[in-house]
């Protein structure tokens, strides 16, 4: 299955090399390279290439290249899955993914590389079994170790591997039990230049985190299960329970995991809560353009807007930008053309405008699409489609833990064409 | 450093020599470059080194010091150095040393460095093997596990067939980890050398049988790997194999997805044909491949599918809302290759859920759906918005929606379409736009009613400022007008008028092209276009050049009055141009056109060949071909075979036969076999996969949460579906029974409610013998039945919770084995009468092992339903009969009251496959009431055992029979412990005879004669007996067999010979045991056995059995 796996930064420099059957040259990642080139942005190279005797398939991730190297056939979404979950798990070890941390813990990738695949079948991929073998790395435990000549390696083979929840380890022990559910929705909309919407949908997840003693067993109902239409879970939840009572049942991770993803069925109108007015334009003769955006709220559901953001990815032909915010700040990148605007919190009261002027490129014909605004907002306490949990109940265990629920709205893929 | 080196040099040495002492000890040959080596190490610390390598030296160093830590810090930058791909194989000697460290990390991280040079270093490396040979034996699993890996990863031809011998023994690991290692070895030695195959098929057969779920995914990679063509492996394991996906690990249930994808095409017939069974949806006449399938034909005989096909799809279902895109990948591409077409439909919402996933996700799931759509635009045409193109996408996943979203096009959804197209047209990314604009002339041919408001949209986009944008269009329009030569004369001038702005050399080839096609129609405007390119000709392009040459000819032949000297010049030109194509076409053009003495009879066709009406271009998707490609491969994303790419083959005309699925189980008793067909068809029932289905999952749901009991109450319902009115009834009983097993531990009570409920179940199976006569559909409706039946009931049992909570847990599995087997025990009434009588008046006796009547099908699929290492009443089939031997535990006069005996149910232990089930009944012969029994300390102390509950009270005169499960790993060594009370505790021992440490394992007659083949000479123990002649029927030598051990009978087509087989109950090692009855009474007895022991043992037991009258 999986040959080899080559990271690579985003100047192209192999700063990491793993073979899991015999060593194949990192001469190979040229063909890659090529291809790179020929993209311009990274993320436009193609995820699946073909070289004279290997395949290669590569995901671009927090500015890294994840390329792995194949021999033959094999599902290109196993392997994008898996390097995804390669990835997922330096994030969960090292608190992020980048070059630097990669190479700070070089031994520990590679003891986690060497557990995740064996001759290139994924072996290990949950993270708590992951935890048991190879602790990761905290400053605590390194002091210990260095004093007692103690290892972060576990000798014994986790509980989780062996057993029929391999994502719960064995022995979990608390003092404060306690279970939170995070419900989290994504708008993800097309508004055109009129403002209706043409296109809008709302993605769901439940983050949980879940701290409890034991095997607890969870129930988790809600009020208005029918609005979910497509869902996707965790592995441990019960799929029989939901196809037949339209609840959740499982036996917990131990820590943070996502419980499930949702869509809300399309039956339903999407709630657009804030609108756009807009006017960019840019004019023909004396190459300048004009930019006027105010927004406001629509349908919020008497709360509040936060965290609004509006972000333009101009023309290459706009040299600069001379823009007044009546709120929040803006900044323009002259590199990658990108206009931010950090509005904050949406006042209803005084609704935030920007406006001015673009200056052009002169003797570059005029741009002839208007860049396209993408919007991004956060609403708390609220879940946009309406969906409330109802209750939480533990079985199998005896004390009482802490039980929580959080709502969050979020843009997802907010865009409003102009 | 230099005061260093005569210390540092001796230590080397030294440590080679040790090195080479433990090589010698493994008997390996080493090759004389290894003395030559130990040479080269020690003289190297004398001579000066390289620049390069002095870095490498202190590692070395520190790799030799005594300190752990040091070397551990050398490990790890040797680590760090293997990860930038720098060569660091001259530490070779100095890491191998520490490969036998105590220190865990240490000892890992030199299996890195091991792994990753041993290829290089290979006689070097064999210095290490002893190290895995040795840890190869631990007892430790995780240990035995990375042994295994690390030994089969370093690549070293020479130790080939160790690595053989560790895989052989690996595969039959009691631990399901190392099994799974195994398996991953087992690809890792054929990629060595491929000469094993064989062998490796063998091993690879073993582990296919295995029902662990984490061994499950690994082999079936090695499968592919290896054998992929071997289809006959996995008949047999095909059940199992898809009841067992749902618990799997995740990329297991991948690779198997797709193996058992082109299993089923082998051997199944295709459901695309028929239309009689799945009438009730009507929507099929939507789809465009509806016109493959002939509606007015209809066969005589309407399609059926095969409940394997049936339940293939339904236990993947469930896996669509897998959180990892490959999983749902592959679902999808299984329906949509195995599927009725109205069933594909249901994939569509979670590949569209797939869309949000990652970048990379995105595209291969598009390149899927474009696929996809193109045979089936219903399936996603509700999710068009779906394919709505943001601005961020990158260029390749927006130029797949588009193709997706062309795709999808049809009259009513044109004009969404278009105006969406209209916004992309606009776009910034500019290979994106040209995009757009193809994706509009394909809209455009396809759709007949748009084509006109497509073209004028087109002709607007020419004044478009962006050259691509208006070469793409130009190009698009030349294709259209050529498919609809109609009056478009107005659409020609317009681009003649655009020409001269037009520098893109594609469009203006184009533009000139279709001037000279359509001549006649711009009769003014063309000779001026031509007069135009005369002047510009030598500037041009070379394409551009050719159409030039072309549009002159055709003016030529049409209207040669004013173009002729133009024609002239023009071929002139291009007579003494420095491209040889346009040289070559010139000299053809003006012999063709020109008439002179030379040219012969081709002038006169001139017009002919130059004017003949053109096939019009077909605009058609990318994405046409590639559905020859099996879905969410490789191959297909590539649309390029791939190496090692297996090809899905076409459905066959007719199905093989379906009963290689079927897996074989020993009849208990010859006899009974008839009955036991008859009972089977009579309860079949013909619309076993739509309301069954609904109904079984409802049922083993309440099982879960409820206590064990209600299992009885599933599988009960769902035998007798056929009888919707004894539904209520069911449900009733199941009540009771459950009252009974929860209420006390009064035996009497228990069992009054138990034979109730086989009063009605005896009733209901009255009433079968007049449905028997109803036509039955198939008999392998019966056993789909049977399958799930069993799933529920098993789920049940090996659900933790509900053994804890039911109060008496030990009679209910044996209830639960009654249930089941009722229903079939129709006809055979007159045995259950017996069994009712024994159950009112002797309780303890409910246990006692009955000739089990569980269909052998039955019994062979619950081999799939186990999970990963908590097997129950796996593989083993039914427990054999035979009279119950009770064994005294306790007397009552050394117990003070209190008495104990035990037998062995020969059941399958519900606590842990390795144990062995016992149970004890306890009796209180005293006056007075005992209290708190239960078990105390045990000897030796790692005896493994698995106590009941304890007692909270016995009264006088009661007795109670409690369950408990003792692994006695195979050796007839007593499990001793202490039965207490809350007075006394006694000192008891259970002596198992060695029969009651096996389990009867099925196989079939050819199965059995292999393994007696890979058990010969050592393994083998025979001996002849001369038998009591009231044994030499064969029915009796069978009984005395059963009688003495736990074995299942093979069923043998040599009237001669007996044959059973069994495995021991904790190491799974295999017992066969034959008599050979030719010349009675003498028989002659053989046991094929790795366990030798056991088989003297065994032996003695069974002569002393068959001398006996």
């Amino acid at each position: 299955m999986i040959n080899s796996l080559f990271l690579i930064n985003h100047s192209g420099d192999i700063f990491l090399e793993k073979h899991w059957k015999s060593v194949i040259s990192r001469s190979v990642c040229d063909y890659f390279f090529e291809a790179k080139e020929k993209a311009i942005e990274p993320e436009n190279v193609p995820p699946v290439l073909q070289t004279p005797h290997h395949y290669l398939i590569s995901i671009y991730r927090d500015k890294i290249f994840f390329l792995s190297a194949i021999q033959t056939e094999v599902p290109p979404l196993f392997v994008i899955e898996f390097l995804h979950r390669v990835g997922d798990t330096f994030l969960d070890y090292f608190g992020e993914c980048s070059e630097t941390v990669i190479k700070d813990n070089v031994v520990i990738v590679y003891e986690l590389l060497e557990e995740m695949l064996d001759n290139g079948f994924p072996l290990a991929t949950e993270s708590n079994v992951l935890k048991e073998m190879i602790k990761p790395p905290n400053i605590l435990r390194s002091v210990v170790n260095t004093l007692t000549g103690g290892s972060h390696v576990g000798d014994t083979l986790p509980t989780g591997q062996l057993s029929n929840v391999p994502w719960r380890r064995a022995g979990v022990k608390y003092t404060n039990n306690e279970a939170y559910f995070d419900v989290i929705e994504e708008i993800d909309a097309i508004l055109d230049k009129s403002g209706t919407t043409v296109f809008a949908e709302i993605q769901g997840v439940i983050e949980a985190c879940v701290r409890l003693t034991g095997m607890p067993d969870l129930t988790l109902s809600f009020m208005n299960p029918r609005l979910l239409d497509d869902v996707s879970f965790h592995p441990c939840v019960r799929f029989k329970r939901w196809e037949s009572e339209r609840v959740l049942s499982f036996i917990p991770p131990d820590g943070n995991f996502t419980l499930m993803t949702y869509q809300v069925s399309s039956q339903n109108l999407v709630a657009i809560p804030v609108y756009v007015k807009q006017n960019i334009s840019f004019l023909e003769a004396g190459s300048c353009g004009r930019l006027d955006i105010t927004i406001g709220p629509k349908q919020t559901m008497g709360k509040t807007v936060e965290g609004l953001m509006v972000t333009v990815h101009m023309p290459k032909a706009v040299l600069s930008v001379n823009l007044t915010a009546t709120q929040g700040t803006h900044t323009y990148d002259l590199a990658t053309k990108t206009l931010v605007w950090d509005i904050g919190k949406l006042n209803p009261q005084k609704l935030p405008n920007l406006r001015g002027s673009l200056s052009m490129q002169t003797g570059v014909p005029k741009p002839e699409e208007n860049p396209s605004l993408n919007i991004d907002l956060k609403i708390q306490q609220l879940a946009i489609s309406g969906l409330k949990v109802s209750r939480l109940d533990m079985y199998g265990e005896k004390y009482k833990p802490f039980k929580g629920v959080k709502y969050l709205t979020k843009a997802g893929k907010f865009q409003v064409r102009t | 450093m230099d005061r260093g080196f005569p210390s540092l040099r001796s230590e080397a040495a030294g440590a080679v020599r040790t090195m080479l002492a433990s090589a010698e000890s493994l008997q390996l040959t080493l090759k004389p470059e290894l003395s030559q080596e130990e040479q080269a190490l020690t003289h190297a610390n004398g001579k000066p080194k390289e620049t390069h390598k002095a870095g490498n030296e202190d590692l070395k160093e520190m790799l030799e010091s005594n300190k752990e830590s040091l070397k551990l810090e050398a490990m790890k930058r040797i680590v760090g150095l293997i990860s930038k791909g720098k060569n660091s194989s001259e530490l070779f000697p100095a890491v191998v040393k520490n490969v036998a460290s105590k220190n865990i990390e240490l000892k890992k991280l030199v299996y890195v460095y091991l792994v990753r040079y041993a290829e290089e270093q290979q006689d070097l490396a064999l210095l290490s093997i002893s190290t895995f040979q040795r840890a190869l034996k631990d007892p430790n699993q995780f240990i035995r596990a990375s042994a295994l890996r690390v030994l089969s990863s370093i690549r070293v031809p020479i130790i080939v067939p160790i690595m053989m011998l560790a895989i052989k023994e690996a595969a039959t690991d009691m631990s399901p980890y190392v099994r799974k290692t195994s398996a991953h070895a087992i690809q890792k030695l054929y990629s060595l050398d491929p000469d094993q195959k064989e062998q490796l098929i063998e091993v690879i057969e073993k582990l296919l049988k295995d029902k662990s779920t984490l061994v499950a995914g690994s082999v079936v990679v090695a499968f592919e790997d290896v054998c992929p063509d071997r289809i006959d492996l996995i008949h047999k394991n095909y059940r199992k194999l898809c009841n067992l996906l749902v618990d799997v690990e995740e990329w297991g249930q991948v690779v198997i997805i797709s193996m058992l994808t082109r299993y089923a095409r082998t051997q199944f017939t295709s459901p695309w044909k028929e239309d009689a069974v799945f009438d009730e949806n009507n929507e099929k006449t939507f789809y465009d491949s509806d016109s493959e399938e002939k509606k007015g034909q209809n066969e005589a005989k309407p399609y059926m599918m095969d409940p394997d096909h049936r339940l293939l799809l339904r236990n993947t279902k469930p896996l669509l809302q897998s959180r990892n895109t490959a999983v749902v990948m592959s679902v999808a591409q299984l329906y949509w290759h195995l599927a009725p077409k109205h069933e594909v439909s249901v994939v569509t919402k979670s590949l569209v859920r797939l869309l949000r996933s990652h970048r990379e996700v995105q595209y291969i799931v598009l390149q899927n759906i474009a696929t996809m759509s193109i045979q089936r635009k219903g399936m996603f045409e509700p999710f068009m918005k779906s394919f709505y193109v943001r601005s961020t996408d990158p260029t390749h996943i927006k130029t797949l929606k588009l193709e997706i979203l062309t795709n999808l096009a049809n009259e009513a959804n044109i004009s969404t379409i278009l105006r969406e197209f209209q916004t992309y047209v606009k776009s910034q990314d500019k290979a994106f736009a040209a995009a757009t604009i193809q994706a509009i002339g394909r809209c455009a041919t396809n759709i007949s009613e748009v084509t006109d408001t497509c073209l004028n949209g087109l002709v607007l986009l020419l004044s478009n400022r962006d050259e691509s944008v208006v070469a793409e269009s130009v190009v698009v329009i030349k294709k259209l007008l050529q498919t609809q030569p109609t009056q478009h004369s107005e659409i020609i001038k317009h681009m003649a008028k655009l020409f001269d702005n037009i520098t893109v050399p594609m469009a203006r080839a184009s533009i000139l092209w279709l001037m000279g096609e359509y001549c006649d129609r711009v009769p003014k405007i063309a000779p001026d276009v031509l007069r135009k390119m005369a002047k510009s000709f030598t500037a041009e392009e070379d394409i551009v050049k050719l159409q030039t040459v072309n549009l002159a000819a055709k003016l030529y032949l049409t209207n040669s009055k004013q173009t002729k000297l133009l024609t002239q010049y023009i071929l002139n030109l291009g007579r003494y141009d420095q491209n040889y194509d346009i040289r070559d076409r010139t000299r053809f053009i003006r012999q063709l056109i020109v008439p002179s003495e030379k040219s012969g009879a081709l002038n006169k066709y001139a017009r002919r060949i130059l004017l003949a009406p053109k096939p019009a271009p077909v605009l058609e998707s990318a994405f046409k071909d590639r559905d020859r490609f099996q879905l969410g491969t490789l191959s297909h994303s590539l649309n390029v075979k791939a190496s090692g790419y297996h090809e899905l083959s076409d459905w066959p005309a007719v199905a093989p036969d379906p009963s290689v699925r079927n897996v074989e189980v020993i009849e208990p008793v010859k006899e009974w076999a008839p009955s036991l067909g008859k009972a089977k068809q009579s309860k079949s029932d013909d619309k076993f996969y739509s309301d069954d289905e609904e109904k079984e999952e409802e049922g083993s749901d309440s099982s879960s949460s409820e206590d064990g009991s209600s299992s009885s109450d599933s599988s009960s319902s769902s035998s007798k579906d056929s009888d919707s009115g004894s539904e209520e009834e069911s449900s009733e009983e199941s009540e009771e029974t459950s009252s009974g097993s929860g209420g006390s531990s009064s035996g009497s009570e228990k069992s009054s409610s138990e034979s109730e409920s086989e009063q009605r179940q005896k009733k209901k199976t009255k009433k079968m013998p007049q449905r028997k006569r109803k036509p039955a559909a198939s008999d392998s409706d019966s056993d789909e039945n049977g399958n799930v039946d069993q799933a529920s009931s098993s789920a049940s049992e090996s659900s933790p919770e509900s053994e804890s909570e039911s109060d008496s847990d030990s009679p209910a599995p044996p209830k639960k084995k009654e249930a089941n087997a009722q229903p079939k025990m129709a006809v055979k009434s007159k045995k259950e009468v017996s069994l009712l009588d024994l159950d009112d008046f002797t309780p303890a006796t409910t246990n006692a092992p009955q000739p089990s009547l569980v269909s052998s099908s039955l019994l062979s699929d619950l081999e799939g339903l186990s999970l990963s290492n908590v097997s129950s009443a796996v593989q083993v089939t039914s427990p054999s009969f035979g009279p119950v031997k009770t064994y005294e535990l306790l007397h009552h006069m050394t117990g003070k009251g209190l008495s104990a005996k035990y037998h062995f149910p020969r059941q399958p232990c519900l606590y842990q496959p390795t144990m062995v089930s016992v149970q004890v009944i306890l009796t209180n012969s005293s006056d007075h009431v005992l209290e708190e029994i239960h078990i105390g300390e045990r000897s030796p102390a790692s005896l493994n055992l698995h106590c009941f509950n304890t007692i909270e009270r016995l009264e006088p005169g009661a007795s109670v029979t409690v369950s408990m499960g003792v692994d006695f790993s195979d050796s007839t060594q007593a499990a001793n412990f202490q039965l207490c009370t809350k007075e006394d505790q006694f000192s008891v021992s259970i002596q198992p005879a060695v029969g009651e440490l096996l389990m009867p394992f099925s196989m079939s007659e050819a199965d059995f004669s292999k393994e007696q083949r890979n058990l010969q000479g050592m393994n083998e123990t025979s001996a002849t007996v001369a038998m009591a002649t009231a044994n030499t029927p064969r029915q009796a030598v069978s009984k005395q067999v059963l009688s003495v051990a736990n074995v299942g009978v093979v069923s043998s087509s040599q009237d001669s010979m007996l044959r059973f087989s069994g495995r021991t109950v904790s190491s799974k090692a295999l017992v066969l045991v034959s008599l050979d009855l030719k010349e009675p009474p003498a028989v002659l007895l053989t046991i094929n056995t790795d366990k030798t022991v056991m088989a003297s043992m065994l032996l003695r037991d069974l002569k002393r059995a068959l001398a006996q009258a």
